[in-house]
């Protein structure tokens, strides 16, 4: 009976003891997969507040540090202008496929919408075909959206797939709410305005967070469609400054050179001032994204 | 009945008018841009060069894709898309499971710190990562710097001009961007697991490896399924913004993609007809791809197909 009891504790013991070891481990590898990630950022952020010359000895802290880097970046105006041409296509892009998406999202909700199966047949073939590069390119030459501010804004104007995300979250909103309104004399657009919107304002973030991303970072349509430099979002830019300097250090490298250009250092400082917007809000929205992503998946 | 013609539309017509009318923008939108382009696609059986148009450009049946069959440089960018697909599917594929096991075994601010971290590097552009990556893996960077220094590497080197590593380079910079958000999906699976199965399996004497054998791994087995019919859906997909940020002349032999070769072959030099169809081409194997997972799955699953 003693030895019975005892067997048992030791095995409860032993239990307990593999469970902390796994907790540990667990912990170990998270901490390990963690560093991997922040630390080559953290190079890049000291890199940018160091002296060209001391690029090559920097790793953890600023070599010489400076701010001209930035009073460089800043100096330069084509750069002032990407920046508004980035804010100017994140913020009406986003409005934009907001409204379109969401209107539709709207009568899609509506069971009784007429055709509705034939428009949910047309939009579920957008989510697998595409014509792809050069027919869409061809077609966009056509319609004159090359070299056109517009070829940011009017291809992204409807999603499908956000569209059944709000549309999902549209039809969770009690139906006696609208019930009411429609018995008080509300027409649909007044309910869609007045009551389905406001009620629909987490669904409606998440949407406008995704697309914004999108917005800010998306350069191959840039460089694909556009010719203009006037018209260079912040990201082509920095696509240029980059493959720039890649061809100077590709040249340096021939030319035996080992010390780095200004050239990188200006890279770095557009670098971090391009990333800067999501960075800094990113963390504060970050169940946002993490709640859109969940219900795409699970719903759509 | 006699002023029935003048009266307005019943409220149930109007209603419906402005429910269509709310569908009509989204509609335009489909047909132009979606829907439009398929038309396009005929030019993959034109000759059709930068001075053609629609009307003028001539018909010449399957001629563009038998040019492709023989083009050495279209099997080359089949190649490295497949070999930076295949390794990216053999690390990327299970690294993110891992991931969110561990992170749901943890609890409080440092599982959130964690997750905070993870899910960031997500949100940066390829041309930010692209550029952040000269610099890190350049001669002078701190990749070869802490190579060197435990000793794996005897030299420091520049790794984005070495052809021979981009591989690698392209499938490692994927997943240190992609791993983190890729666990969300399973961390959403996983906290659908009912925790009584878990508390039964404690009173029965489980450990925590027994309990992720036995318990974890098969109540998220269908949506492990389901993300890889659709990697391998993907193969013949490549990522454009990633490899026309990283290639460079010295490393363009491995790391010329699909995508980028139609890029360089359609928008660049102007060959609209033969890179449409190296487009088409592949698009049409990658549906086949699809088809065929999602069949052998389903005979896999007791016929219980994942879509």
């Amino acid at each position: 009976m003693m030895a019975e009891t005892a067997s048992v504790q030791v095995k409860k013991h032993v239990k307990i003891r593999e469970n902390q070891v796994f907790n540990a481990v667990t912990a170990f590898f998270l901490l390990l997969f963690s560093l991997v990630i922040l630390i080559p950022v953290w190079n890049v952020l000291v890199s940018s507040f160091s002296n060209a010359q001391e690029l090559p000895n920097v790793t953890l802290w600023p070599r010489g540090f400076t701010l001209e880097n930035y009073k460089a970046v800043f100096r330069d105006s084509s750069l002032a202008q990407a920046f508004g041409i980035s804010t100017a296509k994140t913020v009406i892009g986003v409005v934009t496929h907001l409204a379109v998406t969401s209107m539709a999202a709207y009568a899609m909700s509506k069971s009784n919408l007429a055709g509705r199966k034939f428009y949910t047949a047309l939009g579920i073939v957008t989510l697998f075909f595409s014509g792809g590069m050069v027919p869409t390119y061809l077609l966009y030459r056509q319609l004159g959206l090359l070299d056109n501010f517009m070829v940011f804004i009017l291809p992204q104007l409807f999603s499908y797939y956000d569209m059944i995300i709000i549309m999902n979250f549209f039809r969770d909103i009690p139906p006696s709410l609208e019930e009411s309104a429609q018995i008080d004399g509300a027409s649909v657009w007044q309910m869609f305005t007045k009551i389905v919107l406001p009620l629909s304002k987490p669904v409606l973030a998440t949407i406008a967070l995704f697309n914004g991303v999108f917005q800010w970072n998306d350069y191959m349509t840039t460089k694909m469609f556009v010719n203009t430099k006037s018209l260079y979002p912040i990201q082509m830019k920095l696509y240029e400054i980059i493959v720039q300097s890649q061809t100077q250090s590709m040249n340096d490298l021939t030319a035996g050179a080992v010390l780095p250009t200004s050239t990188h250092s200006i890279q770095l400082a557009t670098i971090v001032v391009t990333a800067l917007p999501i960075i800094i809000v990113y963390p504060f929205l970050q169940k946002y994204f993490v709640s859109g992503m969940t219900l795409g998946a699970v719903k759509g | 009945m006699k002023n029935f013609k003048t009266q307005s539309p019943s409220p149930k017509i109007r209603q419906q008018l402005t429910l269509q009318a709310m569908v009509w923008p989204a509609l335009a939108c489909m047909i132009v841009f979606t829907y439009l382009p398929f038309y396009g696609l005929t030019v993959a059986f034109k000759n059709y060069s930068v001075m053609d148009t629609m009307q003028t450009s001539k018909w010449v049946g399957m001629q563009n894709f038998l040019t492709a069959f023989k083009d050495q440089f279209f099997w080359n960018s089949v190649l490295n898309t497949l070999g930076i697909s295949f390794l990216k599917l053999l690390i990327g594929f299970p690294l993110p499971i891992i991931i969110a096991v561990l992170m749901w075994n943890m609890k409080g601010m440092f599982k959130n710190a964690v997750g905070i971290i993870l899910y960031l590097p997500h949100f940066l552009s390829w041309v930010v990562l692209g550029g952040m990556m000269t610099s890190w893996l350049a001669t002078t960077g701190i990749l070869s710097k802490f190579l060197v220094g435990v000793g794996v590497l005897s030299a420091p080197g520049n790794f984005l001009i070495n052809a021979n590593q981009y591989w690698w380079v392209a499938v490692l910079s994927d997943v240190w961007k992609e791993t983190g958000w890729n666990t969300i999906i399973y961390t959403a699976a996983l906290t659908g697991i009912d925790p009584t199965y878990y508390e039964a399996a404690r009173i029965d004497g489980a450990g925590k490896l027994r309990q992720f054998w036995y318990i974890t791994l098969p109540m998220i087995r269908r949506i492990i399924a389901l993300n890889f019919i659709l990697t391998i859906g993907g193969l013949l997909n490549s990522n454009l913004d990633q490899a026309m940020v990283l290639i460079n002349p010295l490393n363009r032999s491995k790391a010329e993609v699909i995508n980028s070769y139609v890029y360089t072959v359609g928008l660049q030099q102007g060959d609209f007809g033969y890179s449409t169809a190296v487009g088409l081409f592949v698009s049409v194997i990658s549906l086949i791809l699809v088809l065929v997972t999602n069949f052998v799955t389903k005979k896999l699953n007791d016929n219980e197909t994942v879509f």
